[in-house]
């Protein structure tokens, strides 16, 4: 049984093609990004075996659903891929529980989840008896995920499962997708045009542009990739450890390559942790900034200058052989006389941080 | 009432019972492909769906005549089959049933159907659910009001059948007399006590149902 997530699709829909071919890990959460319009759901419902491709092969985890050439087609209710859409999609005439059970009931294969503890990490107990009608849409978009895990799935698609949902919601419901991810035995695709949500989430990235696989790799190389993530967009991902608390201001020393850093919330020592630090949160001094708010002064060296146009420039910096993105307005650069070769501090504002849980190291298939 | 009138009540009901349960099955599958399909069959089907609507019922019943008489040939091979006739007997009087009243019970479940969309359907699929166990365990109850319409509309719209009746049945009691018919005689013989009995049977027992359906499908709204 070889691991991976083998795909190839060719297929034609009201004038959008849709021509992808990607291997991607078998495990892990990998997050397929792109604008709206650039084919991300037709790549799903292909997968998911709700359109037809003119080709298709489409292998998980040593499991053939799709060969074209062979004849083979899973139909879509044999493939044990379980889907939760832009909108719940919820059975109105059965309650909760009745819903989150309707896969369960059907599955032929063991569960991935109990149902108590699905129920409980998404915090549904308390709507069990109750209609689809009645819920919020957060609460119902947290029933279609119980019920799509309870279907005992060899593989868990999200097509924007937050879109829908004002940011309130969002933030109500990321931290249960989180927590879900460090479980999951199983891989999941997670389709967003939200770089937040990948951050938070994805372990493995892959671009979708006008209905094909772009270009894929880890989270750090394609953050750091200008043509993935230009601009503001390109981030730093830095793997580290819990070192000290201080509880009085609720802070987290964490140790990382690139140096020690100061972060919000308290994680107990020696928690890995996953750092992610975004160009628009880094600035520079050329001198030790004695009087700052920002907590994070590391010195660094310029590596390059990236222009992108005429008022800002992306700095990309050597931080102890870490690379960390700036970006910078062209002016700051004309004044401050910044150049290659030069040494700087690097004033980190904030880093997004993410309980690393042994997803750091995801192997992607050869 | 007399047992004439009782026993064109009767037959009345069975046949538009009958008639009811058969097309209900036949005009799911032809409602779901209609409301599915992007077919280039799909506006000749709905147009021959929806012919009873327009034709009057005499070019219906002629028709079958024409075609189903045991002089014609397919006429003649249902006399070959089964040695009975199909005009002038009830089992004719059903299958002229089944088409006149088609649209009234194609028509409802499409719109049913169609407002339903195909969402729920895909994600009862993703969840390992068959089409059909799909249809059944999603569908069916979704779109419920849609099939109590269907039904109740049928059941009513071949009650109240006159024409196709007159045409393809005649007048025999306890066959083909129904109670339209027999509305019909008892007027033609000026027996209007009787044809008044039987109207208010009819306008009666209409309204009732009517009322029962809409009262029924405007709670279902109210409780989703």
């Amino acid at each position: 049984m070889s691991l991976g997530i083998r795909m190839q699709f060719t297929a034609s829909r009201g004038g959008f093609t849709v021509d992808a071919e990607a291997e991607l890990p078998g495990q892990g959460v990998t997050g397929l990004f792109g604008r709206s319009g650039a084919g991300k759901t037709s790549l799903l419902r292909l997968m998911a075996g709700l359109d037809r491709a003119s080709h298709a092969y489409f292998e998980v985890n040593g499991d053939i659903l799709d060969d074209s050439s062979a004849g083979v087609r899973m139909p879509a209710h044999r493939r044990r891929i379980a889907v939760v859409f832009q909108e719940p999609r919820l059975f109105g005439h059965l309650d909760v529980e009745a819903n989150i059970r309707y896969g369960a009931k059907r599955a032929d294969a063991p569960p991935i989840a109990g149902f108590e503890a699905v129920v409980e990490m998404l915090g549904i107990g308390a709507l069990l008896a109750r209609r689809p009608g009645g819920l919020s849409g957060g609460e119902a978009q947290r029933v279609a995920i119980a019920r799509a895990l309870m279907s005992a799935p060899r593989l868990v698609l999200m097509d924007e499962p937050l879109a829908s949902l004002d940011r309130a919601r969002r933030d109500e419901i990321l931290p249960f997708l989180e927590a879900l991810h460090a479980d999951l035995p199983v891989p999941m695709l997670y389709v967003s045009h939200q770089q937040e949500e990948l951050l938070r989430l994805a372990d493995h990235v892959a671009l979708v542009e006008a209905g094909r696989l772009s270009r894929h790799g880890g989270l750090a190389e394609m953050l750091a990739d200008a043509e993935a993530f230009p601009g503001e967009a390109r981030a730093a991902v830095l793997d580290g450890t819990a070192r000290a608390t201080d509880t009085e201001f609720g802070l987290t020393e964490v140790g990382t390559a690139a140096g020690p850093f100061w972060v919000t919330a308290l994680h107990d020592p020696g928690t890995p942790l996953r750092l992610i630090v975004r160009a628009n949160d880094i600035s520079v001094s050329r001198t030790f900034p004695e009087a700052s708010s920002v907590q994070n002064s590391l010195p660094a060296t310029i590596a390059a200058i990236e222009n992108e146009d005429r008022a800002t420039a992306l700095l990309v910096l050597d931080c102890r052989g870490q690379r960390l993105f700036a970006r910078v307005t062209t002016r700051a650069i004309a004044r401050l006389g910044l150049a290659p070769g030069q040494a700087v501090f690097a004033l980190v504002k904030t880093a997004a941080v993410r309980k690393a849980a042994g997803a750091a190291s995801v192997p992607v298939p050869a | 009432m007399t047992a004439a009138s009782i026993e064109s009540i009767l037959l009345s009901l069975r046949l538009a019972g009958i008639t009811t349960v058969i097309l209900l099955l036949v005009a799911t599958p032809i409602a779901w492909w209609l409301s599915n399909t992007r077919h280039l069959l799909k506006g000749p089907v709905q147009a021959v769906v929806a012919l009873p609507i327009v034709l009057p019922p005499t070019v219906l019943g002629f028709y079958f005549i024409a075609f189903l008489n045991p002089a014609a040939p397919l006429g003649a091979l249902w006399v070959d089959v089964t040695g009975s006739s199909l005009t002038f007997s009830f089992t004719g009087l059903v299958i002229a049933s089944l088409l006149y009243s088609l649209p009234f019970a194609v028509q409802p479940l499409q719109s049913a159907f169609e407002t339903l969309g195909r969402q729920e359907f895909e994600a009862a699929q993703t969840l390992g659910a068959s089409r059909f166990d799909a249809f059944v365990s999603v569908i069916v109850p979704l779109a419920l009001p849609g099939f109590v319409s269907a039904a109740v509309l049928t059941f009513a719209h071949t009650l109240g059948e006159f024409g196709v009746v007159l045409m393809v049945g005649g007048n025999i009691p306890g066959e083909t007399r129904t109670v339209s018919i027999a509305i019909y005689d008892y007027v033609e013989t000026l027996d209007y006590a009787a044809a008044h009995t039987l109207s208010l049977v009819l306008l009666v027992a209409a309204f009732t149902i009517l009322l029962a359906t809409f009262v029924y499908n405007g709670r279902r709204r109210s409780a989703t």
